[in-house]
């Protein structure tokens, strides 16, 4: 096999598992070691840097990142990232000094972008600071999109919202709120040079089921959610069934417990290896007593005069084989469950009612705008779309990425340059090593348990629709959580010619992941000689160049290297070295000019 | 020594042995050699060899005398049975606790120093009796614990680090064990772990002394141009003869006999020493003709590994002096002890 090529950036990239999970590439071991020496504000700007809102994500992130952690492969649980990412949040001191400015002069382009969300707050803030002239139009009387309607304020208090908001409006960017766009003919005309789609996804989808029409109190769950945050809505039945259980469901049925129900029930078809909501949102809506039934499959709605009574549901039991698939399923009896009010929360669709059909965006066969993956551009040039505009649903972290690559592919439109021109990302490799055994991070295991979450005490939180009943980490929790991060972002980096083969470095491995063998032509004909040589999907095998004393070559099982520079620590010739590898991702304002350009 | 101790982690699909145990329950405490050191190689090899062989750790008793080599009995088993001898006398502190209890299973480690020089008569007379135990003589060319002195090992013309030339003749420990009747010799490579490992094994298994020396480069005093003992020189030189793998008894064996480079040779408990020979014409259970061929490769810069030579018919220390097989620590202590009148009695044949 050939040895690796570790100087393309996604080599490095890859092994920081949780970076490369999320969408936007935040640094987080980098931010975690900044929260370990107490620098919270730049532990902050560092996270502002790729994700954009902090505050909020560090509270309400669909946290991809954390499935993906490396602590999970010698422990039950990952590293608290997300809440970490608060901490950086709830510790910085002021930072707006920091923030790019508004321009004294624009550069004459003019944005206009749609929704007030975080795709287009993104787009905003890649693109204010570089001189362009930013109009958002906002339907609602509030800034925020879904973090404001689909987001109750027990989990993500205004107060953050708004300031992390606050930041992009400084920048100089207009906001237009109450002004729905209604045609897109219309604004077209406005004479504006790109246009940025980030409208989400506001169509919930609804449940056509016996006497659906018959009745009042069914309610589409996002549509309900938004009419609570905008304060249409402030009560709700004793008895609430809840359809779903992604995460909408969960904060529907937390909501509706705030607004007086007493007994909710969260109806759910499948077992529960089939959920969808996160499993830390399962555990916090089973923590406030919300009864989640699983088997059971919507039927119809019963009612008395015009008055929901209850919901018929069928029982099901399902045939699951080895791998935990479905293979069959059996109707085996009925259930009915009397109820007051039933919320809908089972999915939602992007929906475009004011962009006209002839208005030169494409749609495809499901009714969805064609964009391009890489651009976000529609098929009309100078139209782009992100957030859950752009695919359906995602997530804000989704969004935020979008925003990024929609301000790249803006920027370029309006320079008149090749939208796929993207400069692409570096690393850059830097030793930590600081003397005889002594490194500029924490390489030690450190075998701490994951930190709990403190929360408000149960009467408490129902008193106030808005009390946050995360309190955050204490000091204690959070000085013990940094140091449980492995560091993945500090590289064994190895130089071949130095090795002379004494195996110290695989004697001294606590996991086994070295080992110097002769050549061979496969990769698992390399693997055989680990003790562990089971491929892990999308983990490499590090395949070092020749040595010089025999011709074998040294591999690397990157799936479990737990980064604690034992090999460097052990090598005689320093030929294995931990380097911090900085990930450099180009946003707009870091965009290489045009070769063409550049000559002129 | 590194900045903190190796830590225990679990991974998903660790590999258990028979025992249930896995491979960091068969560690010590964390080594305090030099980085590099091919002391350490051994130590993991050896630790490697009692994980597979799935010997209980508080079945085994390490022994040693004194160096960096002998400091390793610390750094893997750590719930064996052990003693630090003094310098050079850990073949007669091995011996004494083999007569009291030959259950269990032992292994010494040394180095050329201890083993060539202060201890080489002790080294001798345990291989003269076939103690059952196997002895790994950690091979450095030098006193790395006392900075770098030359060993009795050191070859002619070799340099020390800082230039002095090395004038006296070498006692190569596997020739100086063939001539005394050693029954299992071998020469490894701190580098080379697919040999080494099972050379380990089959020692262990091997009823009488088991003679393993092994080539472990000492990086701090004696691993630089001019050392016939370093890394570069080893591999440059390195010549595997024959490979032995230990195969226990309830696995079946094929033999593969036509090709004249397979062999097999049945142990006592049972098992099979299965040897594959780079060399065709080798034949190391032939006293002669091994010695042959280990005489010739000693003028020459070949490093000449493998197992050398082996004969499992010889009697052990026990067999050959009729010894109590029960060990002592089970033996009712009116049995142990007859008693004063008993001594009398047995005193008076000697009159
Ligand atoms: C009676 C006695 N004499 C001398 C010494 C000094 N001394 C300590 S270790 C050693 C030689 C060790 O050489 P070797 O066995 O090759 O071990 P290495 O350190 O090379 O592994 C000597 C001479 C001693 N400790 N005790
Ligand atoms: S001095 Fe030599 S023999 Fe001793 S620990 Fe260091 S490298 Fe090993
Ligand atoms: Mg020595």
């Amino acid at each position: 096999m050939k040895p690796t090529d570790t100087a393309n950036p996604d080599y490095f990239h890859k092994v920081v598992d949780c970076q490369w999970a999320c969408p936007a590439h935040t640094p987080v071991p980098a931010y975690i070691r900044l929260i370990a020496q107490g620098r919270y504000s730049d532990a902050y700007m560092l996270n502002r840097e790729s994700n954009v809102f902090p505050g909020v994500l560090g509270r309400v992130c669909d946290r991809p990142c954390e499935p993906a952690c490396r602590r999970t492969r010698v422990e039950e649980d990952p590293v608290a990232i997300c809440r970490l990412k608060r901490v950086a949040a709830d510790h910085r001191d002021d930072i707006t000094d920091r923030l790019p400015k508004k321009p004294k002069t624009t550069n004459g382009k003019k944005i206009a972008l749609i929704g007030a969300g975080p795709a287009s707050f993104t787009v905003a803030n890649d693109l204010a600071p570089m001189g362009y002239e930013c109009t958002i139009f906002e339907k609602f009387g509030k800034p925020g999109g879904l973090m404001r309607s689909n987001i109750p304020a027990f989990r993500l208090p205004e107060s953050v919202l708004m300031e992390e908001i606050g930041y992009i409006l400084d920048m100089g960017v207009d906001l237009k709120l109450n002004t729905p766009v209604e045609s897109m003919s219309w604004l077209y005309e406005q004479g504006y040079d790109a246009i940025f789609v980030g409208t989400g996804a506001p169509k919930g989808k609804d449940l056509n089921l016996d006497g659906r029409a018959e009745t009042s109190n069914i309610h589409i769950g996002i549509d309900w959610l938004e009419s609570v945050a905008f304060d249409h809505t402030d009560k709700i039945g004793e008895n609430v069934i809840i359809i779903g259980v992604g995460n909408t469901a969960m904060d529907c049925c937390r909501t509706s417990l705030r607004l007086g129900a007493k007994n909710v029930k969260v109806m759910a078809r499948k077992p529960r290896a089939f959920f969808k909501a996160s499993p830390w949102e399962l555990e916090d809506a089973e923590e406030e007593d919300v009864n989640i039934l699983i088997n059971h499959s919507p039927k119809s709605f019963v009612h008395e005069n015009g008055k929901l009574t209850g919901m018929v549901f069928e029982n099901i039991e399902y045939d699951i084989d080895d791998n935990g698939k479905i293979v069959g399923q059996e109707v085996v009896g009925e259930t009915l469950i009397p109820c007051d009010d039933v919320i809908l929360a089972i999915g939602q669709d992007n929906a475009f009612p004011w962009i006209e059909r002839d208005a030169g965006i494409e749609f495809d066969k499901w009714d969805v705008p064609v964009v391009d993956k890489t651009t976000f551009e529609s098929t009309r040039k100078g139209v782009f779309f992100g957030g859950d505009a752009a695919f359906g649903p995602l997530n804000i972290i989704w969004a935020v990425e979008h925003g990024h690559q929609a301000a790249i592919s803006i920027h370029k439109h309006c320079q008149g340059t090749d939208l796929m021109d993207r400069t692409p990302d570096e690393i850059t490799l830097e030793s930590t090593k600081m003397g005889m055994n002594e490194w500029r991070y924490s390489n030690a295991y450190d075998s701490s348990e994951r930190r709990e979450m403190e929360h408000v005490d149960m009467v408490k939180r129902f008193q106030k629709l808005d009390t946050e009943v995360e309190l955050g980490f204490t000091a204690e929790q959070f000085a013990t959580e940094v140091q449980r991060c492995l560091n993945c972002d500090v590289h064994t980096v190895f130089e071949p010619k130095l090795c002379e083969e004494c195996d110290a470095c695989i004697d001294i491995c606590p996991v086994e992941c070295l080992a110097i063998v002769p050549h061979a032509e496969t990769e698992a004909e390399l693997r055989a000689d680990l003790t562990v040589s089971e491929k892990v999907e999308g983990q490499d095998l590090y395949v070092s160049g020749d040595l010089p004393l025999t011709g074998r070559i040294m591999i690397k099982d990157e799936n479990v290297c737990l980064h604690c520079g034992l090999c460097a620590e052990r090598c005689p010739t320093s030929a294995w070295d931990m380097a911090e590898g900085i990930l450099e991702i180009h946003h707009a304002d870091e965009q290489e000019p045009a070769h063409a350009e550049a000559a002129e | 020594m590194s900045s903190f101790i190796k830590p225990k982690i679990r991974r998903k699909n660790e590999p258990v042995n028979d025992l249930g145990l896995i491979r960091s329950d068969y560690d010590g405490a964390m080594s305090t050699l030099c980085a590099g050191c091919g002391h350490d190689s051994v130590t993991a090899a050896m630790g490697r060899a009692f994980f597979e062989l799935s010997i209980e750790p508080h079945r085994a008793v390490k022994v040693s005398g004194i160096g960096c080599s002998s400091k390793t009995t610390s750094y893997f088993l750590k719930e064996a049975h052990g003693n630090n001898t003094v310098h050079g006398r850990m073949p007669s502190v091995a011996t004494g606790a083999f007569a009291a209890n030959a259950d269990l299973t032992y292994i010494g480690v040394s180095g050329d120093g201890d083993s060539l020089s202060i201890g080489v008569g002790q080294l001798i007379h345990a291989m003269r009796r076939n103690v059952n135990m196997l002895y790994v003589l950690e091979n450095n060319g030098v006193y790395g614990l006392t900075k770098g002195q030359f060993s009795a090992a050191a070859d002619i013309g070799s340099t020390a680090k800082k230039g002095a030339v090395n004038q006296l003749p070498p006692i190569d420990p596997v020739a100086l064990a063939m001539s005394v009747g050693a029954s299992f010799v071998a020469r490894g490579f701190s580098g080379d772990r697919e040999q080494l490992v099972p050379l380990i094994k089959a020692g262990l298994m091997h009823k009488g002394f088991g003679l393993i020396d092994v080539i472990s480069p000492c990086v701090s005093f004696n691993d630089h141009k001019g050392s016939t003992k370093s890394y570069e020189h080893t591999y440059k030189y390195y010549h595997k003869s024959v490979h032995a793998d230990y195969v226990p008894p309830s696995k079946e064996i094929k033999a593969a006999y036509d090709d004249g480079k397979t062999m097999d040779v049945e142990l006592h408990d049972g098992g099979t020493i299965r040897l594959r020979k780079t060399d065709k014409d080798y034949d190391p259970t032939n006293r002669e003709h091994a010695m042959k061929r280990i005489m010739a490769s000693g003028g020459s810069d070949e490093v000449l590994t493998g197992l050398l030579f082996i004969d499992e018919q010889q009697p052990d220390l026990h067999q050959r002096k009729n010894m109590e097989d029960r060990p002592l620590n089970e033996i009712p202590y009116a049995e142990l002890n007859p008693g004063a009148a008993a001594l009398k009695e047995l005193q008076k044949g000697f009159r």
